[in-house]
Formats: structure tokens, C-alpha cells, sequence
């Protein structure tokens, strides 16, 4: 059964929308994580589908509620940005011993499916709203966000899962194996850009611009996988907790100079649930609410191939006013910021579009700020929870863990109090964001 | 460069179809004054479908960034690496990035900010020829 996708008009995407109606009517409490594996072995019980699964018992369990209060199910149904079976695809043999069977057969497999996580998880048997939040758990979030406040569920999942099946990614396999091009990609595909060379193509614009370097972003990556490995549902935590130093950022080998390889996130399986709910019911569960100020987006207008440093720039700075705005808080009251990284070459642009930590510059200022103490003792923490750089690609570690950090409980918490966060995700133009706060706005 | 073959479609076929007689057209707004790239089917900011209609360009550009690949996706471009692939912003309207791999331009010295002109390179597996650039002069 096909479920409805966020109204735009739920989206807030321009200046003069005033403060957000919905702040401080929203929380989340509870967040369930699974294990996280590099790649999957095909088996049933470590799919992303059950990945899902296990998540969502989690955050039900960490929130201390009964599965029959969760009332409404957002979830973000697209589980990878590389390769997915053809979506005819039968499932392998034994799933069906394993999982009731929905009518698309990649559910749960290389695709997240409510029908499909409502029948294999029967103990949600009162979920009355549905919705799916595409291509960026940001989007579930500011979509149960906006549904909580209006009143259409109040106590409701928010999901994603991650499946990265067997093979190098998209390198060689698929479409790009192919001597012809066909589709929208095809205007960028013959090139032979990897994944990354736009933002290298970006941020290469804004080093001759502002007159850094890539150098300077060691710190950022160094700082990135510590964060990352303090977490222990991380996939590097669980399965290569080796440090990285400084030396093997600047040696590294390019994937496209000026990006090298850790400058590109690792493709995992793994996946998240979150409790959201409204205030008064949140007094029943056993984790601290942590309160929705606003949230924000930026959508690119397409006129090239590939974005530009100014497009960049105008977008973040747009979303910047756009959650201050909605919010009612401003840079100076950010505790830290865990904005996305993945890649690891435009974080600067969300960052300096927030004036995190600015001391009145407007633009080409992070990765001065980069060089200085970002870490979590520090008094400027940059991206706490590690992002995609230090945990594995999901587009949710920031969020999670800004949660965690205003409930005072994160494997990376923060020295200073914990009062005001923000994370967003994806791209500096394509971004979900949202203020979020550990006490009710006054 | 063996560059992957595009294949058009219905959308995008008098962008190729003028490619193979070496001439650059990209799409334009009447009601916006206002390029775009690649084809939609109406205008990116006003939504409106007939008042996109085809333009020819200069073929005039300048090179904004760079970067030198590495680790292609692309199976046919392997045995390329490493190689230059530079954004190229047109002259009439430099918001619009088109892509190159600068024929004749060493890899890693990509003259930033250098004006180019545009060529076109029959693709290997169809023979449809797509924009280049080069350097000018």
C-alpha cells in the first residue's frame, strides 16, 4: 500500500516564516541503534529489514513505553545511495522463514518498507499514521516533528535503515560498467566523477577563494574518527578501532584531489529508530525529552551539471536564517553543532551558513576554526558525534547524537552543558535541519 | 578519452542532435531570461514548459575548479586515471557548469580562470559527440 510522502506545505524553506508553531510541542526520548556490519552476508537475520527491527525494539525499550503507544510510523524508505537489486528481485532463499512477506519483494532487503516493518513487527498493532520521509532520515524527522505538533500521531516512530550489498559500491558494477550512458546522470556520468568530485570540484573554489588548504582539514578528520570511536554502536568502534593520525590524512590516496579517501564516508548496514511525542507523554517515559525548536530546508535550483561555491554558500546561509528565525535562538546559543559530513569537504559550508563559532567573520572561517581545539573538551565542539566520517554512512549519527547530547548521555558528551544543538543533513543545498534544545522554550 | 556513449531521449535530443553538428544549445527561459542545463521539461524556477525554447551559445568559457580522478566509477575511464576533470562556466551564464576532461591540458595543471572554447568528441560506442573544452589560444 503506498504511503503519502511530506506535504510541502509542512516544509519551511524560506525567510519570514516567523517562529516555527510547532516549537516546543515535539520531543524525543527514546533512540534504538543496531549492530552494524560493512557489508551484508545475505542472510535474514542481519539485513537491513532486520536491522530495522531490532532498532525499533530499542528505542521503544530506551523510552520505557509499550509498544502499543507508538501510534504513527515515519520512516525513510530508500536504504542505500550505491547499489540496490532490481526491484523485482525475489528475495534469497529462506527469507520467507524468516519475514511474513510484503507485496514488494526487495522490502527489507534494498528497501525499507512500512507495510513490511508493520507485519514483521506485530506488537505495533495501534500505528495509525504512516508517512515516509524520502531519501534523508532529516526528512522523517522534521515530518514526525510537524506530525506530532499537529496532533496526527502522538507517539510515533522515526526509522531508517542502511543495506550495502556485496562489491565495490558502484565502482565498475551497474551503469557504470556499461560503454553507454542513459538517464539524468548521463550529463555528468561520462566524465568519470566519483561520488565525491563535486564537493572536491566546491571545495577547491572555496580554498582558492578564502586562500586555504586541504591540509587544514586534518584536524576536522583526525577529530571526526575519535569522536567516532567513543561510540560504541559505530561501525568503526565495532569493527576497525584504529586511530587515524594526522600523517595518514595528509598521505593519503585521492579519489578525486582534492578529495582522498577519508574524506569519504564508508558504506555500512546499520539502522535507527527514535521516539518522538509530545511533552505531556514524555513525562511517562524513562529518557529525558529533548525539545524541537524549528526545523529548515534548502532545495537546489538546478541550472548546471554540478553546484557552484556561491549556490553553496547562499543555500547555508538560507538555512542559517531559516532555523534561527524559526526557533527563536541564534548562533551564540549553540552548544555544538553536529551538522553533516559526509563528505568531509562541506562541512564547512553548513557550518559557517549556522556562524557556528564565529567571532564575526560571515564566510572562510572553519578550517581556521578547524585548527584549533574542536574536540569535545573543547569550548567550540565540532560535529561531536563523529557523523559519517568516524561512524559509517548513514546520514543519522549527527542526529542521534544530538539527541544524546542534550540528554546529557552521549559516548562523546560534550565537557561544556549541553543546552542547544542543531544537525542536519545531506548537502550544503539538499538539507533537512532542526534546533533542538534540552529544556522547553521559554 | 573513451567516454561512456550518452543515449538520448525524447527531452534532451536537440541538445544531441546539434552536438553532432557542433553546435552548442541549451535550453533558456523567455520568462525567466534565464539559461539551464541539463534539459528539464519547463522551467526550473517558473515551472512554465512553453516558454523554454533552444538557444545556440558561443561555446565560450572560463574554468572555475578542478579536480584530478583518481578512482572512476567508470569502467571505460580506469585505465585513464589519473585524469583532469574541469568545471567550465559559460559565458552566458555562469551559474551553468558544464563538465571536461581539457584535451591537451597536463593532468593536475589546469589553468584556474583560463578561458576555453568548446570542441566535440565523438564518443566510442554510438559515435554521438558530446561537448569538450580547451584551453583558448
Amino acid at each position: 500500500m503506498p504511503h503519502p510522502g511530506v506535504p510541502h506545505s509542512w516544509f519551511r524553506n524560506k525567510d519570514g516564516l516567523g517562529l516555527w508553531e510547532g516549537r516546543g510541542k515535539v520531543v524525543a526520548t527514546g533512540v534504538g541503534t543496531s549492530p552494524t556490519a560493512r557489508r551484508w552476508d545475505e542472510k535474514p537475520e542481519t539485513s537491513m529489514g532486520a536491522l530495522t527491527i531490532i532498532a525499533i525494539r530499542k528505542a521503544i525499550a530506551d523510552a520505557g513505553i509499550s509498544p502499543d503507544e507508538i501510534d504513527g510510523l515515519v520512516l525513510t524508505p530508500e536504504s542505500t545511495t550505491g547499489v540496490s537489486n532490481d526491484p523485482k528481485t525475489p528475495p534469497p532463499p529462506g527469507w520467507e522463514k524468516h519475514f511474513k512477506m510484503a507485496s514488494f519483494p526487495q522490502a527489507g532487503i534494498t528497501r525499507g518498507d512500512i507495510d513490511w516493518l508493520l507485519l514483521n513487527t506485530p506488537e505495533l498493532k495501534n500505528v495509525k499514521f504512516m508517512m515516509n520521509g524520502a531519501m534523508c532520515m532529516s526528512v522523517s524527522f522534521v515530518a514526525a516533528a510537524e506530525a506530532v505538533a499537529r496532533g496526527l500521531t502522538q507517539t510515533c516512530l522515526v526509522v531508517r535503515g542502511w543495506h550495502n550489498l556485496a562489491g565495490r559500491y558502484y565502482v565498475g558494477v551497474g551503469a557504470s560498467a556499461l560503454n553507454t550512458a542513459s538517464g539524468p546522470f548521463k550529463y555528468s556520468s561520462i566524465w568519470g566523477l566519483p561520488a565525491c568530485g563535486t564537493t572536491a570540484m566546491v571545495f577547491e573554489e572555496y580554498c582558492r577563494k578564502y586562500g586555504k588548504s586541504h591540509d587544514q582539514m586534518a584536524n576536522f578528520v583526525v577529530t571526526q574518527r575519535r569522536n567516532g570511536l567513543m561510540n560504541p554502536d559505530g561501525f568503526y568502534s565495532q569493527h576497525r578501532p584504529e586511530m587515524i593520525t594526522v600523517e595518514d590524512y595528509l598521505t593519503a590516496r585521492w579519489i578525486a584531489k582534492p578529495a582522498n579517501i577519508y574524506d569519504n564516508d564508508l558504506p555500512i548496514m546499520a539502522a535507527l529508530a527514535v521516539v518522538f511525542t509530545t511533552p505531556e507523554r514524555a513525562k511517562n517515559h524513562k529518557q529525558k525529552p529533548v525539545y524541537i525548536l524549528s526545523h529548515g530546508q534548502t532545495r537546489p535550483e538546478m541550472m548546471g551539471v554540478t553546484p557552484t561555491l556561491e549556490k553553496w554558500e547562499q543555500a547555508t546561509d538560507r538555512m542559517g536564517r531559516i532555523l534561527y528565525e524559526g526557533s527563536g535562538v541564534g548562533p551564540d546559543d549553540l552548544s555544538f553543532e553536529n551538522m553533516y559530513d559526509g563528505f568531509t569537504l562541506f562541512h564547512q559550508f553548513h557550518l559557517e551558513g549556522l556562524r557556528y563559532a564565529a567571532r564575526g567573520e560571515k564566510r572562510g572561517y572553519a578550517l581556521d576554526l578547524y585548527e584549533t581545539d574542536i574536540s569535545i573538551e573543547g569550548p567550540n565542539p565540532v560535529s561531536p558525534s563523529g557523523g559519517n566520517n568516524g561512524n559509517g554512512r548513514t546520514r543519522w549519527w549527527n542526529h542521534r547524537d544530538t539527541i544524546l547530547q542534550l540528554q546529557g548521555r552521549s559516548p562523546s558528551q560534550i565537557r561544556k552543558k549541553a543546552e542547544i544543538g542543531v544537525s542536519g543533513a545531506p548537502m550544503p543545498d539538499i538539507c533537512d535541519a532542526l534546533i533542538w534544545s534540552a529544556t522547553p522554550p521559554v | 578519452m573513451p567516454k561512456q556513449s550518452p543515449i538520448p531521449d525524447e527531452l534532451d535530443k536537440p541538445f544531441y542532435d546539434a552536438c553532432n553538428e557542433e553546435r552548442l544549445v541549451i535550453q533558456y527561459c523567455t520568462s525567466c531570461r534565464r539559461y539551464q542545463f541539463p534539459p528539464r521539461p519547463g522551467c526550473t524556477r517558473c515551472g512554465n514548459n512553453a516558454s523554454v525554447q533552444w538557444r545556440q551559445l558561443s561555446g565560450r568559457g572560463r574554468i572555475v575548479s578542478r579536480v584530478v580522478v583518481h578512482d572512476t566509477p567508470t569502467s571505460s575511464l580506469i585505465p585513464e586515471q589519473p585524469f583532469n576533470v574541469a568545471a567550465i562556466a559559460l559565458d552566458e551564464e555562469p551559474d551553468i557548469i558544464m563538465l571536461s576532461h581539457l584535451p591537451g591540458t597536463p593532468v593536475d595543471q589546469v589553468p584556474i580562470g583560463a578561458a576555453v572554447e568548446v570542441i566535440f568528441e565523438t564518443t566510442p560506442a554510438t559515435g554521438q559527440k558530446v561537448p569538450e573544452w580547451r584551453v583558448a589560444g
